[in-house]
């Protein structure tokens, strides 16, 4: 299984960042800047996919929570702890890219505007997800507990962006959803969803695979 | 059913003889409040408006503590694997403990009451009933979420971090929607300000407490 997917790494690998490349040219100097915003919205072709693909990580780790639960097999828990950690480190950037764009186009780097508040509390929970993997010390029991954490997590989302968006009534719907997006910004930002979609695929093998030597590592030291 | 009322009865009058984790905890959350005096100022303007805030932080502050409790004293004397050891249903632990502590923080809280209202001088006869209501909501979804984050929790090294580390971010609606209602019942608003937020609260309960009796299961399982 491990030469199988070292085999798919490298051509993964190089999608990916042949993806990026693409869509970074793209993004920064073929595609036309924003009449109103300016150059500030390019900003746009990192944050709407690192947040998107966020969301499809934590979805993973529901999917991968569910089935460890039902099956036990360790395999999905790997793939569950991979992808909680892989959506941690885009929702950071989300945040950070964010707050970049926030600064100059409303003054300020952080607003309580409802959906940067759900993307927070998000990913305080996700954080919580992963420390309370490291601090368990038995496996089976830290992956049981994780799986719950990461099931209730991903339930507890559309509650708390209805609360959120209840509590902030001020708040601007996605540009995507309500198409104010003008099309000629559609194939730069499909192109960088793309790249970041790869991107995601290719940590996600990298770090299912470090998972299984991890656990490969432990079962040997166990039958010493 | 009778499990149920068996657990929770045991706790209560355990917590009721000894009294230990009662009396400290009454006298937190009017520390709190005091506290929360101190850092906002003697305006009373700035005061009222920030009362119902002030009254959930330090329920929710409280609360965090015992809900730890609960499960710290069944731990020092090793007696939950005793409870899992009996044969049947062991959604059965989990309501009960989880109706344990929440009769227990309604009862800190309706004594924490007449302490607010007399540090924040809000008018609370009139809002009693409302703001009972929304007590019993929230608390309902703290601690259907906080019983179980304070199973999983009660083993580690790291609990005293871990477990509000893990269980905030969860009851964020929970706060956000008790503070609302409060707040609607404090001004006087009446029912239909206040209607939205209780259909919240009320939500979350069902949901959580149904996922969180699933949940147990797997969670005390060895």
């Amino acid at each position: 299984m491990a030469s199988r997917s070292s085999r798919l790494m490298l051509p993964l690998g190089l999608a990916a960042g042949a993806a990026l490349l693409a869509g970074l040219y793209v993004g920064l100097v073929r595609a036309p800047a924003d009449a109103m915003q300016g150059e500030v919205q390019r900003i746009m072709y990192l944050h709407v996919p690192t947040v998107l693909v966020a969301y499809l990580a934590f979805f993973v780790v529901l999917v991968g929570s569910v089935a460890y639960l039902l099956t036990r097999r360790e395999r999905w828990d790997i793939l569950a702890h991979a992808s909680a950690e892989i959506g941690v480190l885009f929702t950071v950037l989300t945040i950070a890219a964010g707050a970049i764009w926030g600064k100059p186009t409303w003054g300020a780097w952080w607003t309580w505007d409802a959906r940067l508040t759900t993307t927070a509390i998000l990913l305080l929970i996700y954080i919580g997800y992963l420390m309370l993997r490291a601090a368990v010390e038995d496996q089976a029991r830290g992956a049981r507990y994780a799986a719950v954490v990461g099931i209730l997590g991903f339930l507890d989302i559309p509650i708390i962006h209805k609360s959120v968006e209840w509590w902030r009534t001020l708040h601007q719907p996605s540009s995507l959803a309500r198409g104010a997006l003008d099309p000629v910004f559609y194939p730069p930002l499909a192109l960088n969803l793309m790249a970041f979609a790869l991107l995601y695929a290719f940590l996600l093998a990298q770090r299912v695979e470090l998972g299984n030597l991890e656990a490969e590592v432990l079962r040997r030291r166990l039958e010493e | 059913m009778g499990r149920v009322w068996a657990l929770a009865r045991k706790d209560l009058l355990t917590e009721g003889r000894s009294k230990e984790t009662l009396n400290g905890l009454l006298f937190f959350a009017a520390l709190v409040l005091l506290i929360f005096g101190f850092a906002l100022g003697p305006d009373p303007e700035r005061l009222t408006q920030a009362a119902a805030g002030v009254l959930w932080v330090g329920f929710i502050l409280t609360g965090l503590l015992g809900l730890t409790r609960a499960f710290q004293v069944e731990q020092e004397n090793e007696s939950l694997e005793g409870l899992l050891l009996y044969p049947g249903d062991r959604g059965a632990i989990y309501l009960g403990k989880l109706v344990g502590s929440v009769v227990f923080m309604l009862a800190v809280e309706v004594t924490v009451f007449p302490c607010f209202a007399f540090f924040y001088n809000v008018p609370l006869w009139r809002a009693l009933p409302g703001l009972l209501l929304t007590a019993a909501l929230g608390t309902v979804g703290f601690a259907a979420v906080g019983t179980l984050f304070a199973a999983m929790t009660m083993h580690l090294r790291a609990r005293e971090v871990m477990f509000p580390l893990l269980l905030l971010p969860f009851v964020v609606p929970v706060l956000l929607a008790a503070v609302k209602g409060t707040e609607a019942f404090l001004r006087g608003a009446g029912r239909a300000e206040a209607f939205p937020w209780l259909t919240l609260l009320g939500l979350f309960d069902l949901i959580f407490v149904t996922l969180s009796l699933f949940a147990f299961e797997w969670v005390v399982e060895e």
